[in-house]
């Protein structure tokens, strides 16, 4: 049994998102490129057996596989499973079956879906076709679905050389992960208190150390973490870099000073921007504190405090 | 059986395969890069598949390509079919410990012959975008790539008292280097040491010559036991001692410039190899510096000078191909860097060196070369010993 989320606890949408491309290699290429032609290609490997959608290398032997072949657009359900809500982004916006096609002339299932007008009409062994897309892209998504047909099995694959003009050589796959994140407990406490522009740490029991960000736990000690302790809000520069390479995401005039902060009475070091003062005389041991923008859940940067730096055997323990 | 077994089954590399590595790889699959390192590796041992009895894969966050449990995938490539197929997974260090894990099955006689192999196909994702998921209510990284970095090689040339030049020393050597590699993803023909120190500055004081690129690429090895080294056709690499570390990537006490578990990693692998003065026994070494200035550091948390000292051995041309303890001759991961592969490469090298194999980059009569990975914000460490002769015992 695990307790139930605490509802003091924050949480927060994760979205999870990156077009990653892909090299397709030859058999690919070849496969994505036939569909975009409505042709759909398999290979052949060496016992005989014809796989689609086609693989580079034998699946039994582990032999490199580059014998084309082209299979009919009608095929057999092998099995499928019944989809009534479908979700954002699957092939048919009204529910669908899933199904593992056998395409007349290959030994192998490919997986997509079926349209039809609910559970009752689909059943394996079913005869079923392709309906292909409208705009082809040299994608899976070619196959628009399959759909009911009367057509018995065609037969054998033929041979094909998969050239075509204009190969597909590279796609890109979107992919997309939807979290909902909670940073737990004391994480929480931690960002509670920034509101209030404090910076509120947790003392490890045993080893006495004070962590900022807390996590709940000592790493070091591996024992939960609960008294808490303010630190700072003043600070040492322990050590730093001067960023000159403009970050795409971040509304930052560079040059500027990225700096390891150590907060007094914490024990290690946070992480922010230096200001009010020119890059270049920043130093390691520059006593700071932290300057706040309305709205912002962080400190927008540092400045310094005016204070002597501080003496490099002082916090060089904590660097 | 007869007798006893009794023991560990010494472990030896017999066959070593890597891709020509480059920016990107858009003529081949993520199956037919691999597969291409692992079937040299396997022309050298001049073994085919069915000698293979396990394959062991690594490669870095699955979100540096978006493909999820790659070694699924890769399976057919590799012909894992009916084989024990183990994916290890430690970050930047990967490459190394996925050769420790396969090393291990041969030792504790689990396997008699195992395929290893690390791979990364950066171009198809973005590495950066992969470490940087914009965490609800965290502070967004504010630095970039070397952000991370260059704050930690500041407080080492404060601790050392290192001229600011050494850095750019490190990053001169290994370019050159990579020009006898033709493995090496770059190959700067007219590079000299003033263009190296006119580079732009990306994170003081890290330059951009000073940075390892982004590459795709692979790496494979073939690793056996006494009798497959028997029937090996070239000589094989021993291995003499293997380990891992690891430590979180924030603690209180952390000491980022000389990580206690890069030290602690390196002194088991010493004892084991019955190494007690490594600067002195060890030939040639292959250590993960993504960033120039780590040479030093790694000089220093390895053990081969003292605390305060390894620039020395960088400025007085000791690491150089011809010095007397050659750092990165293949040019090291400044010039090479398929990330999840990059610790595989450095253990690789270590074993091409003792195999007298390094072509160009060959160290003179190396017989004792050790490889180093690193990873995870220095969470995690893996090193190998090799040598020429077989561990005694």
């Amino acid at each position: 049994m695990t307790a139930a989320p605490s509802p003091d606890v924050l949480r927060a949408p994760l979205v999870v998102e990156f077009p990653f491309t892909r090299s397709l290699g030859p058999v690919q290429s070849a496969f994505l490129t036939g569909l975009r032609e409505r042709t759909v290609l398999g290979v052949k490997t060496a016992g005989g057996g014809v796989l689609v959608p086609p693989v580079e290398y034998d699946p039994v032997t582990a032999e490199e596989i580059r014998d084309l072949v082209e299979v009919a657009p009608t095929g057999t359900v092998t099995t499928w499973a019944w989809n009534p809500a479908p979700r954002r982004d699957q092939p048919l916006r009204t529910p669908f079956a899933w199904v593992l096609v056998k395409l007349d002339g290959a030994a192998t299932a490919l997986l997509h879906v079926l349209d039809a007008p609910g559970p009752d009409a689909v059943r394996t062994g079913m005869r079923v076709r392709i309906r292909w897309a409208a705009e082809p892209t040299g994608a899976i998504t070619d196959i628009a679905c399959f759909e009911p047909c009367e057509r018995e099995d065609s037969g054998a694959a033929a041979p094909h050389d998969g050239r075509f003009a204009d190969p597909v050589t590279g796609i890109t796959t979107p992919a997309r992960l939807d979290y909902t994140y909670s940073p737990g407990r004391a994480p929480t406490d931690y960002i509670n208190a920034l509101a209030e522009r404090r910076t509120v740490g947790e003392r490890c029991p045993s080893c006495r150390k004070v962590y900022v960000p807390p996590r709940g736990a000592c790493p070091t000690c591996g024992i939960a973490t609960a008294e808490r302790v303010e630190v700072g809000p003043r600070g040492t520069v322990t050590t730093f870099c001067i960023v000159n390479l403009k970050a795409r995401n971040l509304d930052i005039e560079v040059p500027y000073v990225y700096a390891h902060i150590a907060l007094d009475g914490a024990d290690l070091a946070l992480h922010g921007r230096i200001g009010g003062i020119p890059y270049d005389q920043v130093r390691m041991g520059l006593r700071v504190e932290p300057v706040w923008t309305e709205g912002g859940r962080y400190p927008d940067h540092y400045r310094p405090t005016g204070e002597p730096d501080a003496d490099y055997d002082a916090y060089k323990e904590l660097i | 059986m007869s007798g006893t077994v009794t023991g560990k089954e010494p472990v030896a590399v017999v066959g070593i395969g890597q891709t020509k590595h480059v920016a990107a790889r858009r003529d081949v699959s993520i199956a037919g890069l691999v597969r291409e390192a692992a079937q040299r590796a396997l022309d050298d041992a001049q073994l085919t598949w069915a000698g293979i009895d396990a394959v062991v894969i690594g490669k870095a966050p699955d979100f540096f390509e978006g493909v999820m449990m790659p070694e699924l995938y890769l399976a057919d490539a590799l012909g894992a079919v009916g084989k024990p197929m183990l994916r290890v997974h430690t970050a930047g260090s990967v490459g190394g410990s996925t050769a420790l894990v396969a090393a291990n099955l041969i030792t504790a006689r689990v396997h008699g012959t195992v395929l290893t192999l690390a791979f990364e196909k950066q171009s198809e994702s973005n590495a950066m975008w992969g470490l940087s998921l914009p965490v609800p209510f965290q502070q967004p990284l504010l630095a970039g790539a070397g952000g991370f970095f260059a704050p930690h090689i500041r407080a080492y040339m404060r601790r050392s008292g290192a001229p600011d030049t050494v850095g750019s020393v490190v990053a001169y050597k290994d370019r050159r280097n990579a020009l006898k590699n033709p493995y090496a993803h770059l190959h700067e023909h007219d590079i000299t040491l003033e263009k190296v120190q006119a580079s732009p500055m990306l994170w003081d004081p890290v330059r951009y010559s000073e940075t390892c690129p982004s590459s795709d690429g692979a790496c494979a090895m073939i690793l056996t036991g006494r009798t497959g080294a028997a029937r090996a056709p070239h000589p094989p690499a021993w291995v003499h001692g293997g380990a891992m570390r690891s430590e979180p990537t924030l603690f209180a006490g952390k000491d980022f410039v000389s990580p206690r578990a890069g030290r602690d990693c390196a002194a088991d692998v010493y004892r084991q190899a019955g190494i007690t003065d490594p600067r002195r026994e060890i030939d040639a070494v292959e250590m993960y510096v993504p960033f120039s200035w780590y040479e030093p550091m790694w000089l220093e948390n390895l053990g081969f000078a003292a605390e305060g000292e390894g620039w020395k051995l960088t400025e007085s041309g000791v690491t150089e191909l011809d010095g007397d303890l050659p750092v990165n001759p293949s040019g090291g991961v400044l010039s090479t860097n398929p990330i999840g592969a990059s610790g595989m490469i450095r253990f690789a090298e270590a074993a091409l060196q003792v195999r007298g194999q390094a072509g160009e980059h060959q160290v003179d009569g190396a017989r004792r070369a050790l490889g180093h990975a690193y990873g995870g914000g220095a969470q995690f460490f893996s090193m190998w010993l090799v040598g020429t002769e077989p561990p005694p015992g």
